[in-house]
């Protein structure tokens, strides 16, 4: 099975301390793998350098083909075809907070992929349906719970369609049940043929569903 | 300290002076410093204030300053007991106060540009065309009327220097005035070629006269009996002729009012009030939609510079960084009052802008500095998570600005923007220093004439809370909507 995503020997600093010296990992389409450790050991920084949200001083991370650099992160009109391949969830989901669930899933089918409002909003919904909140389409973000507004964020990280899903501490406001059922979406993905990289301090979680867990300290 | 001495001699009666008050800033040939030595005052009125001091047994003339406008309402206040600096003899005046005789005729005049002269021989001429003159004046009174009856524009000036500077650039077609005044114009502009010419036939007559407390009605009597002699004995005419004021109008006055010796200066009675609060209604209401106008348009102005400028100081190169810096600093550390005459009259040689448009430029640009401010916090508040949402989408720098960035900064704006919309509501009063007539500046016009600033001041107070009493409870609900919560 050919890598979706390989990290070579990456390497990122903060002023002069490194958050992350010589990571090294790989995912393949319809893998889980999971990044171990407790907070603070940069795995939400991996996370941000895959997604070219961060800079990395050493290094090379390359995503079907398209590879990022150290130095300083390219300006976005020369990373189209990364934000093509790569999703992220963040923590704490993020959702646009002045759109209703459906407009925060629309936003990149209309203004990146160019659909018109009917298809986007076509796409939206089943995207929505498929994770469940599609009775939640019309409402603000304030007005989701936790594990709602989570499934609205990976619905609108997958809108363009992505092979990559990036998932930053997926299981932090979740209960047990909801974190049984995130695991159960998450597999589904990779049975699409997504690769999954989720950062999390949830060993149970990382037991239960992972693929492959990568500890780091 | 001195202003509490001129006070207590000014209320006292059997004092040795007699505390008089002018605007010095209206000049020469009524009141002005004395270029020689700037300390003294010279001019007619400084003159017949001292003749009149030394003949209420010998007293001496006190002056202070006062706003021209302001002269009935600080009479009566008891900043000075008589007020002198060509006050005109008005009904209201007389029905408000304490009023001497007449001691002095002038002929309301019309002064046009050269080119002019030959078409324009009177108000009749003037329909369509800009009339300047100042404020609360017998002239204004008359382009008001001339106003309705032939539609002339009349433009209201708060200094009597300024229509004539606005006449020869072309930004009114004349001026209507007194021709002391007018004559001071033309001279000062170096006479017969000085861009405009005064028009012989007088429009109207009026008078010069002093004005008291209503309460001083015996002091009135008093000064009036030292009016008439001085006009027996010559001094009078001296101080008339050493100023180039004298002429046969005034020696017909004399003889006027000498004739009706003992007669007691006529009073009409005050029942005109309420008539006059209905007359001046219409013009009041036109002044506040002129501030309404004013506000609106000028905030406009100042949301779309305002997002120009944050954009510039948050997106732009160093240089452009720098310049919308510098701008902001410059207009919030300098008072708009200056900007106002910079833009109106310190530009008329480059480029001569109308008044109207002038003042929108100068509140909307000035606005725009704080508005810009208010911007770039609004979009720095925004999460940076937010604008990496964006970027992680697929979403140019662009869009997440018009998308994501621009509509959640709006939320944390409009308050403080509506606040600012009620601020300048209130400072667009400032423009009529640049003779646009807004709703203060009216209510001044209407509280002069009426002589009181009861009706007019409460007026003008429930229009602007009217105005701005709904924009603070829509601020402060928008507040409570979405100031406090992080997107």
């Amino acid at each position: 099975m050919s890598a979706l995503l390989v990290i070579d020997r990456l390497r990122v600093r903060y002023d002069t301390r490194d958050v992350l010296r010589a990571l090294s990992l790989e995912v393949a389409r319809g893998e889980l793998v999971v990044l171990m450790g407790p907070s603070g050991v940069g795995k939400t920084t991996a996370l941000r350098a895959v997604a070219a949200l961060q800079s990395f001083a050493e290094g090379r991370i390359v995503i079907e083909g398209f590879a990022l650099e150290p130095g300083p992160v390219p300006p976005e009109s020369r990373l189209v075809p990364l934000r093509r391949r790569v999703g992220l969830v963040f923590q704490g989901h993020a959702l646009f907070e002045h759109l209703s669930a459906l407009d925060n899933v629309t936003l990149a089918l209309l203004h990146v992929l160019g659909k018109s409002r009917i298809e986007a909003e076509a796409a939206a919904a089943e995207l929505l349906n498929s994770l469940d909140v599609g009775a939640r389409a019309s409402a603000w973000p304030r007005q989701l719970s936790g594990g709602e507004a989570q499934r609205v964020a990976i619905a609108r990280a997958l809108a363009p369609n992505p092979a990559l899903l990036l998932m930053d501490e997926p299981t932090a406001a979740l209960d047990p049940a909801r974190r049984t059922a995130l695991g159960n979406t998450l597999r589904r993905l990779c049975e699409q043929g997504r690769g999954l990289l989720v950062a999390t301090h949830d060993a149970e979680f990382a037991r239960a569903h992972a693929d492959r867990v990568l500890a780091l300290s | 300290m001195l202003g509490l001495v001129t006070s207590l001699a000014a209320q006292h009666p059997t004092s040795r002076v007699l505390v008089w008050g002018g605007d010095a800033e209206g000049g020469a040939p009524f009141v002005e410093a004395d270029p020689a030595d700037p300390s003294r005052l010279r001019g007619f009125d400084v003159e017949v204030a001292e003749r009149l001091a030394r003949g209420l047994g010998g007293r001496t003339a006190r002056f202070v300053q006062v706003q021209w406008s302001n002269i009935d309402q600080s009479v009566e206040r008891g900043d000075f007991t008589l007020g002198l600096s060509g006050v005109e003899d008005t009904p209201a005046r007389r029905a408000r106060h304490a009023v001497t005789l007449r001691y002095f005729e002038f002929r309301e005049v019309l002064a046009v540009r050269p080119e002019d002269a030959a078409r324009i021989h009177g108000l009749a001429d003037l329909r369509g065309r800009r009339v300047a003159t100042l404020g609360a004046t017998i002239a204004y009174d008359l382009l008001i009327q001339a106003r309705d009856a032939t539609g002339l524009l009349p433009v209201s000036y708060d200094d009597d220097v300024h229509p004539y500077g606005d006449l020869v650039a072309g930004r009114v077609d004349a001026v209507l005035l007194d021709h002391v005044i007018a004559q001071r114009a033309l001279r000062r502009r170096g006479g017969s070629g000085g861009g405009f010419v005064i028009l012989a036939p007088a429009v109207a007559v009026g008078h010069y006269v002093g004005v008291l407390a209503r309460a001083d009605s015996a002091l009135r009597d008093s000064l009036d009996v030292v009016l008439r002699e001085a006009m027996r004995d010559g001094s009078l005419e001296q101080i008339f002729r050493r100023w180039d004021v004298w002429d046969q109008n005034q020696s017909a006055l004399f003889e006027r009012v000498l004739r009706s010796e003992g007669g007691a200066t006529a009073s009409p009675a005050g029942s005109h009030t309420a008539a006059q609060v209905v007359a001046y209604l219409p013009s009041f209401a036109r002044a506040a939609a002129v501030t309404a106008l004013l506000s609106v348009l000028s905030m406009l102005l100042a949301v779309i510079v305002g997002l120009a400028l944050a954009s510039g100081r948050l997106y732009g190169p160093a240089w452009l960084r720098a310049l919308t810096t510098v701008y902001i600093e410059v207009i919030r550390g300098t008072p708009l009052l200056l900007q106002l005459f910079v833009i109106y009259y310190g530009l008329a040689g480059v480029v001569r802008l109308p008044a109207f448009l002038a003042a929108i430029l100068g509140l909307g640009l000035n606005y725009a500095a704080y508005e810009a401010e208010i911007y770039r916090g609004a979009l720095e508040a925004v999460p940076r998570t937010q604008l990496e949402a964006g970027r992680t989408l697929g979403l140019s720098e662009a869009q997440i600005l018009r998308l994501v960035r621009g509509p959640q900064a709006l939320r944390y704006a409009l308050a403080p923007m509506t606040n600012d919309f009620v601020a300048l509501l209130k400072d667009s009063a400032l423009v009529s220093v640049i003779t646009v007539v807004e709703l203060t500046k009216q209510t001044a016009i209407y509280a002069t004439n009426v002589g009181s600033w009861v009706v007019p001041g409460a007026l003008c107070a429930v229009v602007y809370l009217a105005m701005s009493l709904p924009l603070a409870r829509l601020a402060r609900r928008l507040e409570r909507r979405w100031g406090g919560r992080a997107a």
